[in-house]
């Protein structure tokens, strides 16, 4: 545990930035978790005397066409939006690099098929396949979920299957082999540990790139039915109105970009700390110095 | 070269063909019964067998799927590309009449991207570390983050209290007329621009400062060139070739959020026509279109990769 605190403070005094990510990741996943204590009030619950408020004492934020409570819903969608970015990620990063372990030490006819799929499946930009997916089994969140982890998987595919790649060469996977081991339990014992870490990069990355494809689906009307509160809803609903309230257009994408920013910075702090070589202080160094 | 070329394009018609299948697939044998898919599980329950089978004979529905898929690549090779469900035209009009306005967003937000990206990446490398660097950096940290459709709305927004902005309600063509065609245009381009924008100048920038480091760079600083000359002479052309590939794959992230940002600014491009036909469950106009998106996104990165082999003799001869 020691270690792990020591770790940590190392971490955030050489990446203040992605610590700073790291921590309001946290907070968001809190409220995320906490919803229902931090509420104010029922995020579905319309009240008529209270439509098209601008914020005030009473609701923080405001309240929609329909009376519902803006802070209250921003809050619940930190849920719906959480839960269906963490979903997917862990669904089809995860799908993605264990295919991608397996590509690269596999290797072969296997590996040949797999990369075509790969192609196929990273033809489509993400937000195409996910809308067309979406359509085809429904609009749910299970749906929704199933069509984001799909586009994820290609990249798990790729990046992992060049890090097992490398892995595979090394002698002490030949080791492994040469006493014996069995394929599966080389690939899992031997290779997989050595992917963890860009696999933590790569998931990380996709957190606020799996946010963004959700609210963009509830924008566009295909994501999680209403009325589940989600981000991208709650923009959906703003924009019915002729003139748009501010306060419904602002605060939901205030949301979304703060949460992306921070997966992104704490992803870009992880990648740095893993992989030097992309770090700013490799890259300074590479530069000579003499610029600084 | 050739060589390349011609083994390059065919791994391209090769995806697409596996593409057009795969869309194909989801969009018959994903949802089961497509009338259900067409209609909605009411609708679908309130109809008798004998409409049903009538409707799906009607819309060729019916056929064995391989005899369906077949019927669609005759379509394709037609240049019709099918008849609507809803709509009386086929989607090679549709396409035809909303396509340029998306191409223009494209294209302007790519041009955008490098005019803006670009020179705050070379910005950036010059003076790593100083003030205008960190607050480029920043800028490209959070419009990386910034999903454009939410920036193309607040824009809105802003303009319809400022400028009482109006949603263009028809397609202008820029033929028909430029002035009012660049209005509906801009919009949509540069939110498009600036998010593609921040990849290039992040990109850039590590890419040069990598150059930068290297050994014909320090013989130009040797001999004496002047700074600036270096870099723009001697370290950025180097540099570029990571930020076109970027720029190529960058295309699927336009591609797919034109979609999201046509929708914000209310143009009537195909991006609309895409999320109409996912609402009204019109699926031949959604394979058609999303294989369309599927292509041009195949093809432009054929060309990158081309460009590369071009502009990189280590690429063209291996």
């Amino acid at each position: 545990m020691g270690a792990v605190v020591t770790e940590l403070v190392r971490f955030s005094r050489r990446n203040t930035l992605s610590a700073i990510g790291g921590f309001v990741g946290l907070l968001i996943i809190f409220v995320a978790l906490a919803a229902p204590f931090l509420a104010p009030r029922d995020p579905l619950k319309a009240d008529f005397r209270r439509m098209n408020k601008p914020p005030d004492a009473q609701s923080l934020l405001g309240t929609d066409q329909v009376g519902r409570d803006t802070l209250s819903r921003v809050i619940y969608g930190t849920r719906t939006s959480l839960f269906v970015a963490f979903s997917a990620v862990l669904l089809g990063t995860t799908v993605g690099s264990l295919w991608g372990v397996a590509c690269g030490y596999l290797r072969g006819r296997f590996d040949l098929v797999s990369q075509r799929i790969m192609e196929i499946l990273q033809a489509f930009p993400d937000l195409i396949l996910a809308m067309a997916i979406s359509m085809a089994i429904g609009t749910g969140l299970p749906a929704v979920i199933f069509a984001i982890a799909i586009t994820r998987i290609p990249f798990g595919g790729r990046v992992i299957r060049s890090v097992a790649l490398s892995i595979r060469e090394l002698p002490y996977v030949e080791a492994g082999r040469a006493s014996g081991g069995s394929t599966l339990r080389i690939m899992a014992l031997h290779v997989l540990p050595q992917c963890i870490a860009p696999y933590l990069v790569l998931a990380t990355t996709h957190l606020g790139v799996a946010i963004v494809i959700e609210a963009a689906l509830g924008f566009l009307g295909v994501g999680v039915p209403p009325p589940t509160p989600t981000w991208g809803n709650m923009l959906a609903d703003s924009i019915t109105g002729l003139v748009p309230p501010w306060w419904l257009a602002l605060f939901p994408g205030v949301a979304i970009t703060v949460t992306v920013l921070a997966f992104n910075l704490l992803g870009d702090g992880i990648r740095d700390t893993l992989d030097p070589r992309l770090s700013p202080a490799f890259l300074r160094m590479m530069a000579g110095g003499r610029r600084t | 070269m050739q060589k390349y070329l011609i083994r390059r394009v065919l791994f391209a018609v090769v995806t697409l063909f596996g593409v057009s299948i795969s869309i194909f697939v989801i969009m018959r044998v994903l949802p089961g019964d497509p009338l259900v898919a067409i209609l909605g599980v009411e609708g679908h329950a309130r109809m008798t067998p004998a409409d049903r089978e009538r409707i799906m004979a009607d819309l060729g529905l019916s056929a064995p799927l391989p005899v369906q898929y077949v019927r669609w690549l005759r379509d394709i090779g037609s240049g019709q590309l099918g008849k609507s469900f809803f709509r009386g035209d086929t989607v090679a009009e549709q396409i035809m009449h909303r396509g340029p306005i998306s191409a223009e967003i494209a294209i302007l937000s790519l041009i955008v991207s490098w005019l803006v990206g670009l020179p705050v990446g070379i910005l950036s490398a010059f003076r790593p570390n100083s003030i205008p660097d960190a607050v480029a950096r920043a800028l490209s940290v959070l419009f990386i983050a910034i999903p454009g459709f939410w920036l193309g709305m607040l824009i809105v927004l802003a303009s319809l209290f400022w400028f009482g902005y109006k949603t263009p309600m028809v397609i202008v063509q820029l033929w028909q007329n430029p002035w009012e065609n660049l209005q509906i245009v801009i919009g949509p381009g540069i939110v498009l621009g600036l998010a593609q924008g921040a990849y290039i100048a992040r990109m850039s920038r590590s890419c040069l400062l990598e150059v930068i480091g290297e050994d014909f760079v320090r013989t130009a600083r040797a001999k004496g060139l002047k700074e600036g000359l270096v870099v723009m002479r001697h370290a950025l052309p180097n540099a570029l070739l990571p930020v076109i590939t970027i720029s190529g794959v960058l295309l699927g992230f336009v591609l797919g959020g034109s979609v999201a940002v046509e929708q914000a600014f209310g143009v009537p491009g195909l991006g609309r026509a895409m999320v109409s036909a996912v609402i009204e469950r019109d699926i031949i106009v959604v394979q058609n279109l999303v294989l369309l998106y599927a292509v041009i996104f195949v093809l432009v990165n054929v060309l990158v990769d081309l460009s590369y082999a071009w502009l990189d003799p280590r690429i063209r001869y291996s």
